[in-house]
């Protein structure tokens, strides 16, 4: 088993251990820790695939700041960490049940797909890079980049309009 | 590795988050389930764009495709970044008016 093998595996655990632990623990805040977590393992099967732009992207924009701004919220509300109430397990194991279904549906749709002879060991290649990605992003889709400067602006107007108290 | 190990890896990421959906009713968990299934889709479309690079170079060293996909993943991050501003600022103002975040509050779409 070489390194690469034994890193994706050790990644891929904690990924679904975390995600797990994220769904099913109480508190809130509980679950914002796991849920960076499995954002750091991700951030790690991106490095694992030489995509390291989106690798540092990911740990900036999701488990920096996307996750603060999670903590924030719930330590605004200053909810208990049992608030929410006990329904009886019935809808607990109804969406176990679908989530279950749905995986079982697709692994079973895609086992048989011609990926199965795909493998990702070919040469590394300088895609995931900053500045091929760089060059990529400021020439050929330099209009969606600038767009996303307004969405960013609309999303701003649109979250103060929204939290204020009127 | 293979893609197919990715592509369970990615389900299996994606049903959980289907399943927290599903299962939870605080408003800030499901929120958070909805960006796992992001990051699950995010993870599967790199995967794919190192497969559509690896056999694309093996033609023409030094190409660069599959590079669309990961700006197509940059974009997905920057658009989830404006959703979950919104996102958030509309769960402060639901605990705002009627102090819970539990969904099932909401079931009318009327306080």
């Amino acid at each position: 088993m070489t390194t690469t093998q034994m890193l994706f595996w050790f990644l891929t655990a904690l990924s679904i251990l975390s995600a797990l632990m994220m769904v099913t623990s109480r508190n809130p805040v509980h679950s914002v820790l796991w849920l960076v977590l499995v954002f750091f393992s991700i951030s790690g099967h991106y490095i694992l695939m030489n995509a390291q732009f989106l690798a540092i992207v990911n740990m900036i924009v999701y488990a920096g700041a996307i996750m603060v701004l999670f903590l924030f919220v719930i330590m605004l509300m200053n909810t208990k960490s049992d608030a929410e109430p006990r329904h009886g397990n019935r809808m607990r194991l109804a969406g176990t049940l679908a989530g279950g279904s749905l995986l079982l549906v697709l692994v079973a749709g895609l086992r048989e797909s011609e990926l199965r002879s795909a493998t990702l060991s070919g040469p590394e290649g300088d895609i995931g890079l900053v500045a091929r990605l760089g060059s990529i992003l400021f020439t050929d889709y330099v209009v969606p980049f600038e767009l996303s400067s307004v969405l960013f602006l609309s999303a701003m107007v649109g979250a103060v309009m929204i939290g204020k108290r009127n | 590795m293979p893609v197919n190990h990715y592509l369970f890896l990615s389900l299996a990421l994606f049903s959980i988050g289907v399943a927290g959906v599903l299962a939870r009713r605080n408003a800030i968990i499901v929120f958070m389930c909805i960006e796992l299934m992001l990051n699950a889709v995010n993870l599967l479309l790199v995967a794919f764009s190192r497969m559509h690079n690896a056999a694309a170079a093996a033609l023409d060293p030094g190409t660069s495709a599959g590079a669309e996909a990961q700006i197509l993943v940059f974009f997905i991050m920057v658009v989830a970044a404006a959703e979950v501003t919104v996102g958030l600022a509309i769960i402060v103002m639901l605990y705002r008016n009627i102090h819970s975040v539990d969904i099932n509050f909401l079931n009318r779409l009327k306080h």
